[in-house]
């Protein structure tokens, strides 16, 4: 037991590089008996990761973890179990066809002597210990998915855990589930148990934590009390608003990188507002459990214009992105293509529409075990045939005159899964662009990429625009956002939510708007 | 020490792998070998020489690839776009049946017009018996590598059926067919019992290289094969290409076993039912489900045949050892080819457990990722 007043756990200079890129960068954080403590971020900003190393599934590259004052060694789950740290993850590792009783019994692991009976009435004693009624008996994969987060946290709790780590809890669950899990969690921690949640959804962070820290590019920011803070002061400080130094310093990134400032009026022609619009996506519906993945979701993009989806990751923009790319059948409603209806149609049929994709899944838009050139054909092969035969003179000019173009940094025969992140999201732009595609939907085109490569997407996609071509760009990332769309949505639980002209829009507004913090709003005055 | 896969692999990996693999075989099966009483290296001389030494030799290495050609190469077509057909086996002995329906139904007719009619019912025989597991593929999604694999003991027992009912010899009362007309003879060449069905197989290991290396199709084939979501995402019809080519593998097979019975038997027996389509899985996989791959590994299993027939009578062996022998060599080869991405390398440990509070001190980076 540790006095009062001594943190129960501590981070120490926590620092994890992937690359070049600093995931975690020497953060410093520390969580108390009986606190809740809220991990908030954007995509990207390193919580996942940060929890990660507390539960010892990646290993930090500097820093330390302690316990009690203690530093540990926490290099795999099993170490972090015995220093009394439990972790629900957001994908749940339950036997299907056990029963809750037999997960939990795996989870032990113990070697030797099975005892069922005592084995049913420990996971009694836990289900006790949370409040909520959980049948021992039941088979997991007849259980909602509410029970079954609830089998995962007594998995958690059955050692002697005294942090429960909770990556994104509430993001399955429906709003009945999400009160018992709050409950629970109120009643865990007044025994003294310390929990670490990620969230995404502001007004449940006021809801529930004590303190809040809020990562952004994998720095500590906010290390504060939860009390007095309300939903719009949190998104402000997410998105890092331009009175804190954060902003100043995204300020100066932008600047770096020759973004426009969301203020700048780009000197090029109008849009075009006359003919068909470049993508026209009417009452597009994708249907999922519980609720619709994309929902009723109406849209339209001129030739000639940027425009942009903002959201937090997991809002539908995923969905979107497969249902506009044809890999995934949309529920209803339809999608048109420069006055073509695209809707039915199979990827050839849509690339043919004057469809170009650039999608977030860039290692499973190649074929990776072939070579650069026959990537770059690949979508239309049947231009490269003399007779029946394929043209390797010709395939081999189309990828030289394309790696010039775009400033490819390979030779035509290389295998495309020697290329750097940049280098391949080249050769996918290139693809994309040289069909001279009405529109292009192109999704975290920047994800991973370094500076330099950010900085060649952006103008590739300007220059495309300014030729006449509509974008649909999903990101993230607010900033690319502000740089270069000309409008952006806002997509929330599947929904567009708002919609902003780039110029109106600010980074609070989007904020406000992608963290739910509207729908809090709505609910207080109501 | 632990296995870390190797982000790139030098060119001479694959070669080397396989050589080490071919030590590794002969190493594992001389333990048998001597056993058995016999000297590894004399025995190793008389599968893998001896029957290439004199002409009459070389002919039946040819006789005895010939069917593993068609079979491996049926195999070969499906698994290239991820189709996994294990019903080579099934897909022969229905060519074989087809064919002897025609040559027993029209036995009058002359080799031109009979010779090609009887290859023709063989391959359409394969291709009816790969097609019922090829719709449920594509249809109901039902996983082709079990249907396909429980249609074989199907074939074999309509063919022991076949043999023992309708087709039982009515000369001999044998459970044999009837012989077959004149016309159904297949040409021989140089005055062996090599038959005009090895150059039908080479022409189709000709047509399948030019396929996969130089048009369109073969760029789409393999891409399905290889990553079949970014060849959907590409436009490729992934669905379409397997089913075609589960039916052109069916149709192959069947060739192969049409070949067989016009060239070897002249009638259906159920000595036809030895395997050939089994171990057309494994001439595919040793052969890189290429065509030319499947040429070689033809030839050289050919050749432990005709060895072992020639070690069990020289050196007493038991036959059974040439397929010991190739047994040990699949296994071995596969083995090489996965174990060759990974390279070994010492396991670094990050941080011991600091047993007292220490001053933050930050450790040095690691060289690597995970």
């Amino acid at each position: 037991m540790t006095t009062p007043g001594t943190p129960l756990v501590e981070l120490r200079g926590i620092t994890k590089r992937f690359g070049s890129l600093v995931a975690n960068d020497d953060i410093d954080l520390s969580v108390a008996e009986g606190e809740v403590l809220a991990l908030l971020g954007e995509n990207g900003a390193g919580k996942s990761t940060l929890t990660r190393i507390l539960y010892g599934l990646s290993r930090a590259d500097a820093g330390e973890i302690r316990i009690g004052g203690r530093p540990v060694a926490v290099d795999s789950p099993a170490d972090a179990l015995a220093a009394g740290i439990g972790m629900v993850t957001q994908e749940f590792s339950l036997v299907g066809t056990m029963t809750v009783t037999e997960n939990l019994m795996l989870a032990g692991s113990s070697l030797g002597r099975v005892d069922r009976r005592a084995a049913r009435a420990r996971v009694v004693a836990a289900a006790e210990r949370l409040g909520v009624p959980v049948d021992p008996d039941a088979v997991v994969e007849r259980l909602s998915v509410g029970e079954r987060q609830r089998v995962e946290i007594l998995k958690a709790l059955i050692g002697e855990c005294r942090l429960l780590v909770l990556d994104e809890p509430t993001a399955v669950l429906v709003p009945a589930d999400v009160d018992l899990l709050f409950a629970s969690i109120r009643r865990l921690t007044a025994e003294g148990l310390a929990v670490v949640f990620i969230s995404h959804k502001l007004h449940e962070v006021v809801d529930l934590a004590d303190r809040i820290g809020i990562l952004r590019r994998g720095r500590l920011v906010a290390d504060l009390p939860a009390e007095g803070l309300d939903p719009v002061a949190i998104a402000a400080l997410m998105v890092g608003g331009s009175t804190t130094a954060a902003g100043a310093d995204d300020e100066a990134l932008a600047t770096a990188v020759g973004l426009d400032t969301p203020a700048a009026t780009p000197d090029r022609a109008p849009v075009d507002t006359t003919g068909p619009a470049a993508l026209e996506i009417t009452g597009l519906t994708l249907a999922g459990d519980p609720r619709p993945r994309v929902d009723d979701v109406t849209l339209s993009v001129r030739a000639g214009e940027v425009v942009g989806v903002a959201g937090v990751s997991g809002n539908g923009q995923t969905e979107l992105v497969a249902v506009l790319c044809g890999t995934t059948a949309a529920s209803s409603g339809t999608v048109r293509v420069g006055g073509t209806e695209i809707t039915g149609l199979d990827p050839a049929a849509r690339l043919r529409a004057g469809l170009g994709r650039l999608t977030e899944d860039r290692r499973g838009s190649v074929v990776l075990g072939m070579s650069v050139e026959h990537n770059l054909a690949i979508e239309d092969l049947d231009r490269f045939r003399t007779g029946p035969f394929l043209s390797r003179r010709r395939v081999r000019a189309h990828a030289e005159r394309l790696i010039e173009r775009f400033d490819i940094r390979a030779s035509p025969a290389d295998p495309i899964r020697s290329l750097s992140g940049g280098n391949m999201q080249k050769v996918l732009l290139a693809r994309a662009i040289e069909r001279d595609p009405t529109v292009l939907v192109a999704s975290q085109p920047t994800r991973g990429l370094d500076v330099g490569a950010c900085e060649y997407v952006y103008a590739q996609l300007r220059a495309l625009r300014d030729a006449g071509s509509g974008v649909l760009l999903v990101s993230e990332d607010l900033d690319e956002l502000l740089g270069i769309a000309d409008r952006i949505v806002v997509l929330s639980g599947g929904r567009v939510v708002g919609e902003l002209a780039a110029a109106d829009a600010t980074r609070e507004a989007l904020g406000v708007l992608m963290t739910g913090g509207a729908e809090a709003r709505a609910e207080r005055a109501a | 020490m632990r296995f870390v896969l190797r982000s790139r692999e030098p060119r001479w990996l694959g070669p080397a792998a396989v050589g080490v693999a071919v030590l590794l075989t002969l190493a594992l099966t001389a333990g048998p070998i001597r056993l058995a009483g016999a000297a590894p290296v004399a025995a190793f001389e008389r599968y893998l020489v001896t029957p290439l030494s004199t002409p009459n030799g070389v002919a039946e290495v040819l006789l005895s690839a010939t069917p593993l050609l068609f079979t491996g190469l049926a195999v070969a077509i499906a698994f290239r776009v991820g189709y996994y057909n294990i019903g080579a086996e099934g897909q022969f002995l229905a060519g074989a049946m087809a064919t002897t329906l025609v040559a027993l139904s029209l036995p009058d007719l002359p080799a031109p017009v009979a010779l090609p009619l009887g290859l023709l019912g063989g391959a359409v025989g394969g291709l009816l018996w790969a097609f019922l597991p090829a719709l449920l593929r594509r249809r109901a999604g039902i996983d082709e590598v079990v249907t396909t694999l429980l249609l074989n003991p199907v074939a074999v027992l309509l063919l022991q059926g076949l043999l023992n009912g309708p087709w039982r010899n009515p000369e001999t009362g044998f459970p044999d067919s009837a012989s077959f007309g004149e016309g159904y003879e297949m040409p021989v060449l140089f005055g062996s019992r090599v038959h005009a069905g090895l150059l039908l197989g080479l022409l189709l290991v000709a047509v399948a290289t030019v396929v996969m290396a130089a048009t369109p199709l073969g760029v789409r084939l393999r891409a399905a094969g290889q990553s079949p979501t970014a060849a959907g995402f590409s436009g490729i019809r992934v669905g379409a290409l397997q089913w075609r080519s589960a039916l052109v593998s069916g149709a192959v097979a069947g060739l192969g076993g049409s070949s067989q019975v016009l060239g070897v038997q002249h009638q259906l027996t159920g000595s036809l039912a030895v395997g050939y389509g089994y171990t057309g899985v494994v001439v595919a996989t040793l052969g890189g489900l290429s065509a030319l791959g499947v040429l070689a590994v033809a030839l050289l299993l050919g050749d432990v045949q005709v060895g072992a027939q020639s070690a069990s009578i020289a050196l007493q062996l038991p036959s059974q050892m040439g397929g010991v022998l190739t047994s040990v060599l699949l296994l071995t080869v596969v083995a090489a080819l996965s174990v060759r991405r990974y390279r070994l390398t010492r396991l670094t440990r990050l941080r011991p457990a600091a047993p007292e509070p220490v001053p933050r001190t930050p450790v040095a980076a690691r060289p690597g990722g995970d």
